[in-house]
Protein backbone atom coordinates (compact mmCIF):
# COMPACT_ATOMS: atom_id res chain seq x y z
CA UNK A 1 0.00 0.00 0.00
CA UNK A 2 1.67 3.00 -1.04
CA UNK A 3 1.73 5.77 2.18
CA UNK A 4 0.86 9.30 1.16
CA UNK A 5 2.35 11.87 3.41
CA UNK A 6 0.92 14.21 4.95
CA UNK A 7 0.20 17.96 3.57
CA UNK A 8 1.94 20.32 5.35
CA UNK A 9 -0.91 22.21 6.80
CA UNK A 10 -1.72 19.01 8.58
CA UNK A 11 1.72 18.59 9.63
CA UNK A 12 2.37 21.92 10.73
CA UNK A 13 -1.31 21.51 12.63
CA UNK A 14 -0.26 18.60 14.53
CA UNK A 15 3.27 19.68 15.43
CA UNK A 16 1.85 22.53 17.01
CA UNK A 17 -0.84 21.00 18.74
CA UNK A 18 2.10 18.49 20.43
CA UNK A 19 4.16 21.64 20.70
CA UNK A 20 1.66 23.39 23.11
CA UNK A 21 0.51 20.17 24.97
CA UNK A 22 4.27 18.83 25.94
CA UNK A 23 5.01 22.66 27.00
CA UNK A 24 1.46 23.14 28.91
CA UNK A 25 2.18 19.40 30.47
CA UNK A 26 6.02 21.05 31.12
CA UNK A 27 4.60 24.21 32.81
CA UNK A 28 2.02 22.28 34.90
CA UNK A 29 4.85 19.72 36.27
CA UNK A 30 7.43 22.51 36.78
CA UNK A 31 4.92 24.31 38.72
CA UNK A 32 4.94 21.30 41.40
CA UNK A 33 8.29 20.23 41.62
CA UNK A 34 8.81 23.88 42.17
CA UNK A 35 6.14 24.59 45.14
CA UNK A 36 6.94 22.03 46.66
CA UNK A 37 10.35 21.98 46.48
CA UNK A 38 10.91 25.84 47.45
CA UNK A 39 8.14 24.99 50.03
CA UNK A 40 10.10 22.15 51.52
CA UNK A 41 14.19 23.45 51.18
CA UNK A 42 13.31 26.96 52.80
CA UNK A 43 10.94 25.71 55.22
CA UNK A 44 12.32 22.03 56.75
CA UNK A 45 15.70 23.59 57.96
CA UNK A 46 13.72 26.10 60.23
CA UNK A 47 11.02 23.51 61.66
CA UNK A 48 13.30 22.61 65.19
CA UNK A 49 11.31 21.02 68.44
CA UNK A 50 11.97 24.06 69.75
CA UNK A 51 9.05 26.34 67.67
CA UNK A 52 7.15 22.96 67.54
CA UNK A 53 7.22 22.53 71.46
CA UNK A 54 6.46 25.75 72.71
CA UNK A 55 4.25 29.06 72.71
CA UNK A 56 5.32 32.07 71.88
CA UNK A 57 7.21 34.00 74.62
CA UNK A 58 7.21 37.69 74.35
CA UNK A 59 9.55 38.13 77.70
CA UNK A 60 12.24 35.26 75.74
CA UNK A 61 11.36 36.87 72.13
CA UNK A 62 10.83 33.35 71.15
CA UNK A 63 7.89 31.96 68.55
CA UNK A 64 6.29 28.57 69.04
CA UNK A 65 3.51 27.42 67.10
CA UNK A 66 2.58 24.63 69.49
CA UNK A 67 -0.68 26.26 69.91
CA UNK A 68 -1.59 26.07 66.18
CA UNK A 69 -0.93 23.08 65.92
CA UNK A 70 -3.37 22.40 68.50
CA UNK A 71 -6.35 24.80 67.50
CA UNK A 72 -5.94 23.22 64.06
CA UNK A 73 -6.65 19.59 65.59
CA UNK A 74 -9.35 21.34 67.94
CA UNK A 75 -10.69 22.70 64.89
CA UNK A 76 -10.55 19.30 62.59
CA UNK A 77 -12.47 17.31 65.28
CA UNK A 78 -15.35 19.69 66.61
CA UNK A 79 -15.97 20.41 62.77
CA UNK A 80 -16.15 16.93 62.13
CA UNK A 81 -18.25 15.96 65.26
CA UNK A 82 -20.98 17.98 63.50
CA UNK A 83 -20.61 17.87 60.29
CA UNK A 84 -20.76 13.94 60.12
CA UNK A 85 -23.97 13.46 61.47
CA UNK A 86 -25.30 16.07 59.37
CA UNK A 87 -23.82 15.18 56.58
CA UNK A 88 -24.60 11.31 56.39
CA UNK A 89 -28.01 11.96 57.90
CA UNK A 90 -28.57 14.43 54.92
CA UNK A 91 -27.29 11.89 52.50
CA UNK A 92 -29.23 8.87 53.94
CA UNK A 93 -32.29 11.15 53.62
CA UNK A 94 -31.46 11.76 50.33
CA UNK A 95 -31.17 8.00 49.05
CA UNK A 96 -33.16 6.00 51.39
CA UNK A 97 -36.27 8.53 52.20
CA UNK A 98 -37.04 10.57 49.72
CA UNK A 99 -39.68 10.51 47.51
CA UNK A 100 -40.57 13.95 46.76
CA UNK A 101 -38.50 14.96 43.59
CA UNK A 102 -38.94 18.37 44.60
CA UNK A 103 -37.23 18.59 48.14
CA UNK A 104 -34.28 16.72 46.62
CA UNK A 105 -33.67 19.27 44.24
CA UNK A 106 -34.51 21.77 46.65
CA UNK A 107 -31.39 19.59 48.95
CA UNK A 108 -28.79 18.95 45.68
CA UNK A 109 -29.38 22.67 44.74
CA UNK A 110 -28.36 23.87 47.97
CA UNK A 111 -25.75 21.69 48.43
CA UNK A 112 -24.33 23.11 44.94
CA UNK A 113 -24.68 26.56 46.02
CA UNK A 114 -23.35 25.93 49.19
CA UNK A 115 -19.95 24.61 47.43
CA UNK A 116 -19.93 27.36 44.95
CA UNK A 117 -20.14 30.23 47.51
CA UNK A 118 -16.32 31.58 48.85
CA UNK A 119 -14.74 31.21 51.97
CA UNK A 120 -14.44 34.93 53.00
CA UNK A 121 -18.21 35.10 52.58
CA UNK A 122 -18.61 31.77 55.09
CA UNK A 123 -16.06 34.04 57.12
CA UNK A 124 -18.46 36.99 57.06
CA UNK A 125 -21.80 35.27 57.60
CA UNK A 126 -20.16 33.13 60.54
CA UNK A 127 -19.16 36.14 62.05
CA UNK A 128 -22.18 37.44 62.12
CA UNK A 129 -24.31 35.05 62.71
CA UNK A 130 -22.23 32.51 65.30
CA UNK A 131 -19.93 35.05 67.04
CA UNK A 132 -22.50 38.27 67.15
CA UNK A 133 -25.73 36.68 66.44
CA UNK A 134 -25.26 33.66 69.31
CA UNK A 135 -23.15 35.06 70.75
CA UNK A 136 -19.61 32.74 70.70
CA UNK A 137 -17.58 35.56 70.48
CA UNK A 138 -14.23 34.55 68.28
CA UNK A 139 -13.99 31.38 68.97
CA UNK A 140 -12.57 27.95 68.02
CA UNK A 141 -16.65 26.85 68.19
CA UNK A 142 -17.87 29.58 65.92
CA UNK A 143 -14.88 28.96 63.37
CA UNK A 144 -15.63 24.96 63.55
CA UNK A 145 -19.01 25.74 62.82
CA UNK A 146 -18.44 27.82 59.98
CA UNK A 147 -16.50 25.20 58.60
CA UNK A 148 -19.50 22.69 59.30
CA UNK A 149 -21.21 24.62 56.41
CA UNK A 150 -18.65 24.66 53.93
CA UNK A 151 -17.75 20.68 54.75
CA UNK A 152 -21.53 19.81 54.17
CA UNK A 153 -21.67 19.39 50.69
CA UNK A 154 -18.27 17.36 50.65
CA UNK A 155 -19.63 14.51 52.95
CA UNK A 156 -22.81 14.71 51.80
CA UNK A 157 -21.34 14.11 48.45
CA UNK A 158 -19.29 11.24 49.05
CA UNK A 159 -21.69 9.51 51.78
CA UNK A 160 -24.55 9.88 48.66
CA UNK A 161 -22.10 8.27 46.05
CA UNK A 162 -20.89 4.86 48.53
CA UNK A 163 -24.94 4.53 49.03
CA UNK A 164 -25.32 4.14 45.58
CA UNK A 165 -23.23 1.15 45.43
CA UNK A 166 -24.96 -0.65 48.29
CA UNK A 167 -26.76 -2.95 46.31
CA UNK A 168 -30.30 -2.95 46.29
CA UNK A 169 -30.52 -6.79 46.86
CA UNK A 170 -29.36 -6.29 50.13
CA UNK A 171 -31.83 -4.00 51.42
CA UNK A 172 -34.39 -6.06 50.12
CA UNK A 173 -33.37 -9.31 51.67
CA UNK A 174 -33.57 -7.26 54.82
CA UNK A 175 -36.82 -5.72 54.41
CA UNK A 176 -37.96 -9.15 53.36
CA UNK A 177 -36.97 -10.89 56.47
CA UNK A 178 -39.36 -8.34 58.28
CA UNK A 179 -36.38 -5.44 59.18
CA UNK A 180 -38.12 -1.84 59.47
CA UNK A 181 -36.52 0.94 57.61
CA UNK A 182 -34.41 2.54 60.52
CA UNK A 183 -33.16 -1.37 61.24
CA UNK A 184 -32.36 -1.76 57.61
CA UNK A 185 -30.26 1.53 57.62
CA UNK A 186 -28.38 0.29 60.78
CA UNK A 187 -27.63 -2.73 59.86
CA UNK A 188 -27.24 -3.31 56.13
CA UNK A 189 -27.11 0.63 54.68
CA UNK A 190 -24.37 2.19 57.06
CA UNK A 191 -22.02 -0.51 57.00
CA UNK A 192 -21.96 -0.61 53.30
CA UNK A 193 -21.32 3.45 53.50
CA UNK A 194 -18.01 3.58 55.48
CA UNK A 195 -15.86 4.31 52.43
CA UNK A 196 -17.72 7.22 51.06
CA UNK A 197 -18.28 8.30 55.23
CA UNK A 198 -14.20 7.79 55.60
CA UNK A 199 -13.73 9.30 52.56
CA UNK A 200 -15.39 12.32 52.90
CA UNK A 201 -13.51 13.10 56.27
CA UNK A 202 -10.54 13.29 54.94
CA UNK A 203 -11.36 15.38 51.85
CA UNK A 204 -12.96 17.46 54.97
CA UNK A 205 -9.64 17.34 56.64
CA UNK A 206 -7.68 18.63 53.87
CA UNK A 207 -10.21 21.33 53.15
CA UNK A 208 -10.18 22.79 57.19
CA UNK A 209 -6.34 22.59 56.92
CA UNK A 210 -6.36 24.51 54.19
CA UNK A 211 -9.00 26.71 54.85
CA UNK A 212 -7.85 30.29 56.51
CA UNK A 213 -10.37 33.11 55.10
CA UNK A 214 -13.49 31.97 56.45
CA UNK A 215 -11.64 31.44 60.41
CA UNK A 216 -10.02 34.93 60.09
CA UNK A 217 -12.97 36.64 61.70
CA UNK A 218 -14.49 33.58 63.27
CA UNK A 219 -11.43 32.05 65.39
CA UNK A 220 -9.21 34.65 65.25
CA UNK A 221 -5.68 34.79 65.80
CA UNK A 222 -4.79 34.41 69.26
CA UNK A 223 -1.63 32.18 69.86
CA UNK A 224 -2.77 31.39 73.45
CA UNK A 225 -2.27 27.25 74.62
CA UNK A 226 -5.36 25.88 75.82
CA UNK A 227 -6.93 22.35 76.45
CA UNK A 228 -9.81 21.08 74.35
CA UNK A 229 -13.01 22.51 75.86
CA UNK A 230 -10.96 25.75 77.05
CA UNK A 231 -9.52 26.06 73.58
CA UNK A 232 -13.16 25.90 71.50
CA UNK A 233 -14.61 28.74 73.71
CA UNK A 234 -11.54 31.17 73.25
CA UNK A 235 -9.93 32.61 70.25
CA UNK A 236 -7.13 30.99 68.21
CA UNK A 237 -5.35 30.72 65.18
CA UNK A 238 -4.89 27.88 62.92
CA UNK A 239 -1.72 26.74 61.29
CA UNK A 240 -2.84 28.87 57.92
CA UNK A 241 -4.12 31.38 59.85
CA UNK A 242 -0.62 31.98 61.72
CA UNK A 243 1.02 31.28 58.37
CA UNK A 244 -0.74 34.74 56.94
CA UNK A 245 -0.44 36.44 60.46
CA UNK A 246 3.81 35.75 61.04
CA UNK A 247 4.25 36.40 56.90
CA UNK A 248 2.02 39.44 56.47
CA UNK A 249 1.78 40.97 59.10
CA UNK A 250 4.91 40.41 61.58
CA UNK A 251 7.64 40.03 58.87
CA UNK A 252 8.47 36.23 60.66
CA UNK A 253 9.58 34.80 57.41
CA UNK A 254 11.45 31.83 58.94
CA UNK A 255 8.34 30.92 60.96
CA UNK A 256 6.29 31.49 58.04
CA UNK A 257 8.46 28.83 55.53
CA UNK A 258 8.57 26.55 58.30
CA UNK A 259 4.49 26.41 58.80
CA UNK A 260 4.44 26.57 54.52
CA UNK A 261 6.30 23.30 55.34
CA UNK A 262 4.51 22.03 57.29
CA UNK A 263 1.38 22.65 55.78
CA UNK A 264 2.80 20.71 52.36
CA UNK A 265 3.68 17.60 54.00
CA UNK A 266 0.51 17.26 55.77
CA UNK A 267 -1.26 18.16 52.24
CA UNK A 268 0.67 15.55 50.67
CA UNK A 269 -0.44 13.12 53.49
CA UNK A 270 -3.88 13.86 53.25
CA UNK A 271 -3.13 12.84 49.74
CA UNK A 272 -1.71 9.53 50.25
CA UNK A 273 -4.31 8.82 52.55
CA UNK A 274 -7.12 9.42 50.33
CA UNK A 275 -5.58 7.49 47.76
CA UNK A 276 -4.79 4.66 49.70
CA UNK A 277 -8.14 4.77 51.40
CA UNK A 278 -9.72 5.02 47.60
CA UNK A 279 -7.78 2.44 46.89
CA UNK A 280 -8.73 -0.01 49.79
CA UNK A 281 -12.18 0.26 49.51
CA UNK A 282 -11.99 0.06 45.76
CA UNK A 283 -10.21 -3.45 46.43
CA UNK A 284 -12.34 -4.84 49.15
CA UNK A 285 -15.80 -3.57 46.79
CA UNK A 286 -14.74 -5.68 44.08
CA UNK A 287 -13.92 -8.95 45.64
CA UNK B 1 -51.68 -3.95 67.00
CA UNK B 2 -49.96 -1.70 69.75
CA UNK B 3 -46.58 -2.81 69.10
CA UNK B 4 -47.06 -2.46 65.90
CA UNK B 5 -48.27 1.03 65.64
CA UNK B 6 -45.68 2.53 68.20
CA UNK B 7 -43.17 0.75 65.66
CA UNK B 8 -45.16 2.98 63.09
CA UNK B 9 -44.45 6.32 65.03
CA UNK B 10 -40.84 5.11 65.49
CA UNK B 11 -40.50 5.03 62.01
CA UNK B 12 -42.25 7.73 61.27
CA UNK B 13 -40.26 9.89 63.77
CA UNK B 14 -36.76 8.50 62.39
CA UNK B 15 -38.20 9.91 58.53
CA UNK B 16 -38.57 12.82 60.54
CA UNK B 17 -35.35 13.28 61.72
CA UNK B 18 -33.46 12.73 58.21
CA UNK B 19 -36.07 15.17 56.48
CA UNK B 20 -34.68 17.56 58.95
CA UNK B 21 -30.63 16.57 58.50
CA UNK B 22 -31.81 17.10 55.07
CA UNK B 23 -32.86 20.32 54.86
CA UNK B 24 -30.36 21.92 57.52
CA UNK B 25 -28.41 22.54 53.76
CA UNK B 26 -31.13 24.07 52.39
CA UNK B 27 -31.78 26.35 55.77
CA UNK B 28 -27.47 27.13 55.54
CA UNK B 29 -28.34 28.51 52.16
CA UNK B 30 -30.93 30.77 53.12
CA UNK B 31 -29.57 31.65 56.62
CA UNK B 32 -26.30 33.07 54.56
CA UNK B 33 -28.47 34.59 51.63
CA UNK B 34 -30.61 36.57 54.63
CA UNK B 35 -27.85 37.61 56.36
CA UNK B 36 -26.01 39.03 53.35
CA UNK B 37 -28.70 41.15 51.87
CA UNK B 38 -29.76 42.15 55.53
CA UNK B 39 -27.00 43.26 56.32
CA UNK B 40 -25.52 44.24 52.82
CA UNK B 41 -28.63 46.92 51.84
CA UNK B 42 -28.61 49.32 54.61
CA UNK B 43 -25.07 50.88 53.64
CA UNK B 44 -26.47 50.86 49.72
CA UNK B 45 -29.38 52.89 50.50
CA UNK B 46 -27.31 55.04 52.61
CA UNK B 47 -24.66 55.85 50.05
CA UNK B 48 -27.03 55.57 47.01
CA UNK B 49 -26.68 52.23 44.17
CA UNK B 50 -25.65 54.08 41.66
CA UNK B 51 -22.66 56.17 44.21
CA UNK B 52 -21.59 52.78 45.93
CA UNK B 53 -21.25 50.82 42.39
CA UNK B 54 -19.74 52.86 40.11
CA UNK B 55 -18.27 55.61 42.39
CA UNK B 56 -14.78 55.27 41.40
CA UNK B 57 -13.40 56.53 45.05
CA UNK B 58 -13.23 54.60 47.87
CA UNK B 59 -11.97 56.28 51.34
CA UNK B 60 -13.73 54.47 53.96
CA UNK B 61 -11.26 56.01 56.67
CA UNK B 62 -11.09 59.88 55.24
CA UNK B 63 -12.81 62.61 57.06
CA UNK B 64 -15.00 62.87 54.24
CA UNK B 65 -15.90 59.25 53.39
CA UNK B 66 -16.37 57.93 50.03
CA UNK B 67 -17.59 54.52 49.31
CA UNK B 68 -17.38 53.61 45.55
CA UNK B 69 -16.29 50.31 44.64
CA UNK B 70 -15.94 50.37 41.03
CA UNK B 71 -12.09 49.67 41.54
CA UNK B 72 -12.80 46.62 43.32
CA UNK B 73 -15.37 45.44 40.97
CA UNK B 74 -13.14 46.03 38.04
CA UNK B 75 -9.96 44.38 39.73
CA UNK B 76 -11.78 40.75 40.38
CA UNK B 77 -13.33 41.12 37.06
CA UNK B 78 -9.63 41.88 35.33
CA UNK B 79 -8.08 39.47 37.67
CA UNK B 80 -10.24 36.97 36.84
CA UNK B 81 -10.07 37.17 33.30
CA UNK B 82 -6.16 37.63 33.34
CA UNK B 83 -5.97 34.23 34.92
CA UNK B 84 -8.54 32.73 32.83
CA UNK B 85 -6.75 33.83 29.93
CA UNK B 86 -3.38 32.00 31.37
CA UNK B 87 -4.58 29.32 33.43
CA UNK B 88 -7.41 27.91 30.53
CA UNK B 89 -4.74 27.43 28.22
CA UNK B 90 -2.29 25.72 30.04
CA UNK B 91 -4.85 23.54 32.03
CA UNK B 92 -6.84 22.54 28.57
CA UNK B 93 -3.80 21.24 26.95
CA UNK B 94 -2.08 19.76 29.94
CA UNK B 95 -5.70 18.10 30.06
CA UNK B 96 -5.94 16.52 26.81
CA UNK B 97 -2.79 15.35 26.20
CA UNK B 98 -3.17 13.51 30.14
CA UNK B 99 -6.72 11.65 29.30
CA UNK B 100 -5.59 11.38 25.38
CA UNK B 101 -1.81 10.93 25.07
CA UNK B 102 0.18 10.28 28.23
CA UNK B 103 1.37 7.14 29.39
CA UNK B 104 -0.62 5.11 31.98
CA UNK B 105 2.46 5.51 34.28
CA UNK B 106 2.82 9.50 33.87
CA UNK B 107 -0.10 10.03 33.60
CA UNK B 108 -0.98 8.84 37.31
CA UNK B 109 2.40 10.45 38.45
CA UNK B 110 0.84 14.05 36.88
CA UNK B 111 -2.84 13.09 38.35
CA UNK B 112 -1.54 13.16 41.91
CA UNK B 113 0.66 16.11 41.53
CA UNK B 114 -2.07 17.83 40.41
CA UNK B 115 -4.11 16.54 43.45
CA UNK B 116 -1.53 17.83 45.14
CA UNK B 117 -1.56 21.47 43.52
CA UNK B 118 -5.10 21.60 44.31
CA UNK B 119 -4.61 20.72 48.58
CA UNK B 120 -2.07 23.36 48.81
CA UNK B 121 -3.95 26.10 51.25
CA UNK B 122 -4.34 29.65 49.34
CA UNK B 123 -1.96 30.95 52.87
CA UNK B 124 0.87 28.60 51.07
CA UNK B 125 0.23 30.30 47.33
CA UNK B 126 -0.08 33.38 48.46
CA UNK B 127 3.12 33.09 50.55
CA UNK B 128 5.07 32.10 47.74
CA UNK B 129 3.97 34.55 45.71
CA UNK B 130 5.21 36.91 48.16
CA UNK B 131 8.21 35.33 48.69
CA UNK B 132 9.38 34.95 44.80
CA UNK B 133 7.11 36.37 42.52
CA UNK B 134 6.66 39.64 44.05
CA UNK B 135 10.50 40.26 44.15
CA UNK B 136 10.36 39.04 40.69
CA UNK B 137 8.43 41.47 39.36
CA UNK B 138 9.85 43.94 40.80
CA UNK B 139 13.37 43.18 39.07
CA UNK B 140 11.85 42.21 35.83
CA UNK B 141 9.84 45.03 35.07
CA UNK B 142 11.58 47.55 37.06
CA UNK B 143 8.62 49.16 38.96
CA UNK B 144 8.82 50.26 42.71
CA UNK B 145 6.91 47.55 43.79
CA UNK B 146 5.96 44.24 42.71
CA UNK B 147 2.86 43.84 44.50
CA UNK B 148 0.50 43.78 42.16
CA UNK B 149 -1.93 42.68 39.75
CA UNK B 150 0.13 41.48 37.88
CA UNK B 151 1.26 39.23 40.54
CA UNK B 152 -2.71 38.18 41.71
CA UNK B 153 -3.17 37.23 38.10
CA UNK B 154 -0.16 34.31 38.10
CA UNK B 155 -0.55 33.17 41.35
CA UNK B 156 -4.70 32.74 40.49
CA UNK B 157 -3.79 31.30 37.14
CA UNK B 158 -2.39 28.67 38.98
CA UNK B 159 -4.82 28.04 41.56
CA UNK B 160 -7.16 27.71 38.69
CA UNK B 161 -5.06 24.83 37.68
CA UNK B 162 -6.29 22.34 39.05
CA UNK B 163 -9.65 22.14 38.57
CA UNK B 164 -9.76 23.08 35.20
CA UNK B 165 -7.56 19.93 34.42
CA UNK B 166 -9.65 17.60 36.33
CA UNK B 167 -12.47 18.36 35.20
CA UNK B 168 -11.49 19.11 31.33
CA UNK B 169 -10.09 15.90 31.79
CA UNK B 170 -12.74 13.76 33.12
CA UNK B 171 -15.17 15.36 29.79
CA UNK B 172 -12.35 14.17 27.79
CA UNK B 173 -12.31 10.91 28.78
CA UNK B 174 -16.09 9.96 28.79
CA UNK B 175 -16.33 10.67 25.17
CA UNK B 176 -17.29 7.93 23.74
CA UNK B 177 -14.16 5.55 21.87
CA UNK B 178 -16.61 4.99 18.97
CA UNK B 179 -15.88 8.93 18.03
CA UNK B 180 -12.60 8.41 17.94
CA UNK B 181 -12.02 5.48 16.32
CA UNK B 182 -14.04 6.58 13.28
CA UNK B 183 -12.08 9.50 13.46
CA UNK B 184 -8.75 7.63 13.27
CA UNK B 185 -10.42 5.06 10.60
CA UNK B 186 -10.93 7.82 8.42
CA UNK B 187 -7.43 8.87 8.37
CA UNK B 188 -6.63 11.55 10.68
CA UNK B 189 -3.91 11.44 13.02
CA UNK B 190 -4.37 11.08 16.62
CA UNK B 191 -3.70 14.24 17.40
CA UNK B 192 -5.91 15.24 14.90
CA UNK B 193 -8.86 13.30 16.42
CA UNK B 194 -8.19 14.69 19.81
CA UNK B 195 -8.42 18.32 19.11
CA UNK B 196 -10.83 17.71 16.31
CA UNK B 197 -13.38 15.36 17.83
CA UNK B 198 -12.75 14.70 21.28
CA UNK B 199 -12.46 18.29 22.53
CA UNK B 200 -15.94 19.30 20.56
CA UNK B 201 -17.32 16.38 21.53
CA UNK B 202 -16.48 17.47 25.44
CA UNK B 203 -17.08 20.90 24.76
CA UNK B 204 -19.49 21.28 27.65
CA UNK B 205 -17.27 19.76 30.02
CA UNK B 206 -14.38 21.87 29.21
CA UNK B 207 -16.74 25.11 29.39
CA UNK B 208 -17.87 23.72 32.68
CA UNK B 209 -14.29 23.59 33.84
CA UNK B 210 -13.85 27.42 33.22
CA UNK B 211 -16.86 28.08 35.14
CA UNK B 212 -15.53 26.83 37.83
CA UNK B 213 -12.05 28.20 37.09
CA UNK B 214 -14.05 31.82 36.86
CA UNK B 215 -15.86 30.78 40.47
CA UNK B 216 -12.62 29.87 41.90
CA UNK B 217 -10.31 32.83 41.40
CA UNK B 218 -13.36 35.50 41.75
CA UNK B 219 -13.72 34.10 45.26
CA UNK B 220 -9.90 33.77 46.14
CA UNK B 221 -9.15 35.99 49.17
CA UNK B 222 -6.17 34.88 51.23
CA UNK B 223 -3.75 34.27 48.59
CA UNK B 224 -4.53 37.63 46.68
CA UNK B 225 -4.14 39.55 49.38
CA UNK B 226 -0.36 38.55 50.15
CA UNK B 227 0.55 39.47 46.76
CA UNK B 228 -1.74 42.28 45.14
CA UNK B 229 -0.56 45.35 47.85
CA UNK B 230 -4.14 46.43 48.53
CA UNK B 231 -4.61 49.78 47.52
CA UNK B 232 -8.13 51.08 46.37
CA UNK B 233 -6.64 51.62 42.72
CA UNK B 234 -8.02 51.30 39.43
CA UNK B 235 -6.66 48.53 37.98
CA UNK B 236 -3.72 48.13 36.30
CA UNK B 237 -0.96 45.80 35.08
CA UNK B 238 1.95 46.90 37.58
CA UNK B 239 -0.61 48.62 40.40
CA UNK B 240 -1.39 47.92 43.90
CA UNK B 241 -4.87 46.82 43.69
CA UNK B 242 -7.63 45.02 46.09
CA UNK B 243 -9.97 43.01 44.51
CA UNK B 244 -13.85 42.73 46.14
CA UNK B 245 -12.55 39.98 48.49
CA UNK B 246 -9.80 41.79 49.84
CA UNK B 247 -11.66 44.88 50.05
CA UNK B 248 -14.16 42.84 52.49
CA UNK B 249 -11.22 40.84 54.24
CA UNK B 250 -8.62 43.85 54.66
CA UNK B 251 -10.91 46.52 56.29
CA UNK B 252 -13.14 44.22 58.63
CA UNK B 253 -11.08 43.89 61.63
CA UNK B 254 -10.78 47.56 62.61
CA UNK B 255 -14.38 48.66 60.56
CA UNK B 256 -17.22 49.86 62.30
CA UNK B 257 -20.85 51.89 61.87
CA UNK B 258 -21.04 52.79 57.85
CA UNK B 259 -17.74 51.45 57.14
CA UNK B 260 -18.61 48.05 57.90
CA UNK B 261 -22.08 48.31 56.39
CA UNK B 262 -20.18 49.25 53.52
CA UNK B 263 -18.16 46.29 53.67
CA UNK B 264 -21.13 43.54 53.84
CA UNK B 265 -22.06 45.45 51.27
CA UNK B 266 -19.63 44.44 48.51
CA UNK B 267 -19.82 41.14 50.22
CA UNK B 268 -23.19 41.08 48.73
CA UNK B 269 -22.06 42.21 45.29
CA UNK B 270 -19.48 39.52 45.64
CA UNK B 271 -22.05 36.75 46.58
CA UNK B 272 -24.22 37.84 43.96
CA UNK B 273 -21.55 37.57 40.56
CA UNK B 274 -21.18 33.93 42.51
CA UNK B 275 -24.92 32.94 42.09
CA UNK B 276 -24.42 34.70 38.80
CA UNK B 277 -21.65 32.31 38.14
CA UNK B 278 -23.51 29.06 39.48
CA UNK B 279 -26.16 29.53 37.30
CA UNK B 280 -24.27 29.78 34.49
CA UNK B 281 -22.45 26.47 35.28
CA UNK B 282 -25.45 24.94 36.01
CA UNK B 283 -26.58 25.84 31.93
CA UNK B 284 -23.63 24.11 31.21
CA UNK B 285 -24.16 21.05 33.47
CA UNK B 286 -27.59 20.84 32.00
CA UNK B 287 -26.50 20.64 28.65
CA UNK B 288 -23.81 18.04 29.52
CA UNK B 289 -26.49 16.23 31.06
CA UNK B 290 -28.82 16.42 28.02
CA UNK B 291 -25.62 15.49 25.70
CA UNK B 292 -24.92 11.95 26.57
Amino acid sequence: MQHNPLPARRKAYIGTMRMLMWISVAIAGALVLFLVGYVLVKGIPNITWELLSTKPSYLDGTIGILPNILNTVYIILATLVVVLPLGVGAAIYLTEYAGNQKIVGMIEYAAETLSGIPSIIYGLVGMLFFCQFMNMQTSLLAGSLTLVIMNLPTIMRTTQESLKTVPQSYREGAFGLGAGKWRVIRTVVLPGCVDGIVTGCILAIGRILGESAALLFTAGFAHALNGLFDGLTSAGATLTVALYVYAKEQGEFDVAFAIAAILMVLTVLVNLCAALVGKYFKRKNSV
Amino acid sequence: MAIKSKKKLVENIIHGVFLVLGLVTVGCVLLITVYLIVSGIPAIREIGLIDFLFGKEWASTAAEPKYGILPFILTSIYGTAGAIVIGVPIGFFTAVYLAKQAPTKFKAVMESAISLLAGIPSVVYGFVGMMVLVPGIRKVFNVPDGASLLAAIIVLAVMILPSIIKVSMTALEAVPKEYEDASLALGATPVETYFRVSVPAAKSGIATAVVLGVGRAIGEAMAVMMVSGNAANMPSLFQSVRFLTTAVSSEMAYSSGLQQQALFSIALVLFLFIMLINATLNFFLKGQKEGT
